[in-house]
């Protein structure tokens, strides 16, 4: 059977939207990737001649050295314990009714809706109130807070998939509450609580806006020495730290993938 | 082989214990809320019994399961299994194997691993554990399949693999929780027939929870019929069927027509209930509280009726409306007067009565003067 011309144009013109789309989600990515090989120390598009001084300077460059030890540090704190305090409260959350359930939950998933300009200020406030220091301590516990949502989504939904009968059959071929939860529950959690843990690691890695406010020069993660950076100069050295960037997030998602598999990590593929 | 799996005699023991009931249930009440789900159950289930908990959805039999089981905690009355009180004992303790719906098969174990959970949280020692899993994979025909995940397994092997791990562990008790529900009909009959099999060579006493009354009447020693919450009537399969104590264990098990009719008297522990000039003698304990004269219904199984020529006496005139083949017998509907123009369901086996007692033909029905019961007027039909 033919179909209209109208069908058909409807067709081709569906086609180029989606490319178009494709093309406007990587485009930013694309210009910037191919402006971190300018030799020249500008920030220019299309470059004039090819180079990998930037990539050199960003890799040298102490701040960034700083700021990436800083930061790695800050991710493995900050999601390490968001997995453990937000898997605690999934599972509260899911097993439990107990009073003001509902508005614990809220608060919890509020920092989805407060702007983390906001928190940052209020942490900024309430530490120079208190008279604490602006170490660490600081910046972990305003990134704990930032990416809880995430962990307890991740946690929740992998419990809403968990069969409880599996957790019964168990108990009733004699496994103690405690060998249970080890060799029934948390081994069938464990694709949830690692797309959390991985999660909360990108967001804390990533995270800019409250992270400017509670970090001092002695703290400052990579994306606030990144803007301190383009505050001065403004050579190809953040667009090549950028496809590094790149580069090492897509590794890890690879890494995981392999292991775990994309579908698991991203909690969309639950084994039942 | 498979004796090895089966419990062994407990030397420590004194005959008399062998008198006490496998599991027993005193009185056990569970409410949710303000809701009863069950209501005072008394059950005694004796050693190597296969008990069917039958009834609709919602009647508790769930709730009762999973009391034995220890799933859930009772708000009133006692559970005993093997004649020790168990009502505070974790479920985990209980020594209780059990089948689920699902079959509730550890999805990242392998098959061996499913199989030998339960020997692992007993620490029973890893040869003796091997060997075992090895007897239970071959007690439900599923040697060679160790290494397999579940997965990987149709649901009739997923169903043997959760059967084999409740098993191996000589569990006090068997529950099964409407194990047949999720297979397809073909597959359904042989695995209870297996099942059936398995369980008498084990001597396994076992609870066993069905909607479906066909499962339960073909498979049980004794069958405990529930609604709402109460246990209705505790009897072997051919005696609910034929003695149904109330309205309602006859209308949910089995097919049967009610037709109103009329007490004329009572005889010793018998009754005689009268539909126009036909006499039917129906047991008297339903009725008595009635007088002669007052209203009753007559339950009738569709195989009780037979068809005959409309003339003569003592039948009750009518018409057939539909036939239905149902290969190995004919349903026949009757639309007749005497039920007050409601269709009657008969039952007749092989396929001439097709040809004999076409639809618009007029026929009369025969009542038998025994084997049919009676209940009062009104109350509660499934």
């Amino acid at each position: 059977m033919r179909r209209s011309l109208a069908d058909r144009s409807l067709s081709v013109l569906g086609r180029l939207l989606v490319v178009a789309i494709l093309g406007f989600v990587v485009l930013p990515a694309a210009v910037v990737t191919i402006a971190a090989f300018n030799s020249k120390a500008i920030l220019s598009f299309p470059p004039d001649s090819l180079s990998f001084r930037w990539f050199r300077q960003a890799l040298t460059y102490d701040d960034f050295r700083s700021g990436f030890r800083s930061g790695i540090v800050v991710t493995l704190w900050a999601s390490t314990l968001a997995l453990v305090v937000g898997a605690a409260f999934a599972f509260a959350l899911h097993r439990y009714r107990f009073r003001f359930r509902s508005a614990i939950e809220g608060v919890l998933l509020s920092p989805l809706i407060i702007p983390h300009f906001t928190i940052g200020l209020g942490l900024l406030m309430l530490s120079a109130q208190a008279g604490l220091p602006r170490g660490y301590g600081l910046v972990v516990f305003c990134h704990v807070v930032l990416v809880l949502p995430f962990v307890m989504r991740s946690v929740y939904i992998s419990l809403e998939n968990l069969d409880l009968r599996l957790e019964l059959a168990a108990t009733s071929l004699g496994a103690s509450p405690g060998r249970v939860l080890l060799t029934i529950t948390l081994p069938l959690l464990l694709p949830g609580l690692v797309s959390g843990w991985l999660f909360a690691a990108i967001l804390s890695f990533n995270e800019f806006t409250a992270t400017l406010f509670v970090t001092t020069q002695r703290t400052q993660t990579l994306p606030v020495a990144m803007y301190n950076y383009v505050r001065e100069y403004a050579d190809p050295t953040l667009a090549a730290l950028s496809v590094i960037y790149i580069a090492a997030t897509a590794a890890l998602l690879g890494f995981a993938n392999a292991y775990l598999g994309l579908g698991k990590v991203l909690n969309v593929d639950q084994p039942r | 082989m498979s004796i090895s799996l089966a419990e062994p005699v407990r030397s420590g023991r004194r005959d008399d214990v062998r008198s006490e009931a496998a599991v027993r249930l005193d009185g056990v009440t569970k409410r949710f809320g303000s809701h009863t789900a069950l209501h005072e159950a008394w059950l005694r289930i004796e050693r190597g019994e296969f008990m069917t908990l039958l009834g609709p959805s919602g009647c508790g039999k769930t709730t009762l399961l999973n009391l034995i089981a220890g799933f859930l905690e009772v708000d009133g009355g006692e559970i005993f299994i093997d004649g020790s009180l168990v009502t505070e004992t974790p479920a985990h303790r209980r020594e209780i194997g059990i089948v689920f719906q699902n079959y509730a098969l550890f999805p990242h174990m392998s098959v061996a691993r499913n199989i030998g959970y339960g020997l692992r949280m007993r620490g029973v020692p890893k040869a003796e554990a091997a060997r075992r899993v090895e007897q239970a994979l071959a007690l439900v025909k599923l040697s060679g399949y160790e290494d397999r995940r579940p997965r990987e397994l149709s649901g009739g092997q997923q169903q043997r693999v959760a059967l084999a791990r409740a098993l191996v562990i000589r569990p006090k008790v068997l529950l099964l929780d409407e194990p047949f529900s999720a297979l397809d009909k073909n597959l359904r009959g042989s695995m209870q027939v297996e099942l059936k099999e398995i369980q008498r060579k084990l001597g396994v006493t076992t609870v066993f929870v069905t909607h479906d009354q066909g499962e339960a009447l073909s498979m049980s020693d004794r069958i405990a019929v529930m609604s709402a919450g109460r246990i209705r009537q505790i009897a072997a399969p051919d005696d609910v069927y034929r003695q149904p104590a109330d309205r309602f264990v006859a209308s949910f098990v089995g097919d049967a027509n009610v037709i109103p009719a009329r007490l004329a008297e009572r005889r010793g522990d018998m009754a005689v209930a009268v539909l126009g000039d036909i006499a039917v003698t129906v047991p008297g304990q339903p009725l008595a509280d009635l007088s002669p004269g007052a209203p009753v219904d007559l339950f009738l199984r569709p195989e009780q009726i037979r068809v005959t020529d409309p003339a003569g006496a003592e039948v009750l005139p009518g018409t057939v409306t539909a036939q239905v083949f149902q290969g190995d017998h004919i349903d026949v509907y009757v639309q007749t007067p005497a039920a007050g123009d409601r269709r009657l369901l008969v039952r007749l086996p092989g396929p001439e009565a097709a040809g004999r007692w076409p639809v618009g033909a007029r026929v009369g029905l025969t009542v038998p003067a025994t084997g049919a019961v009676a209940f009062p007027t009104g109350g509660d039909d499934a």
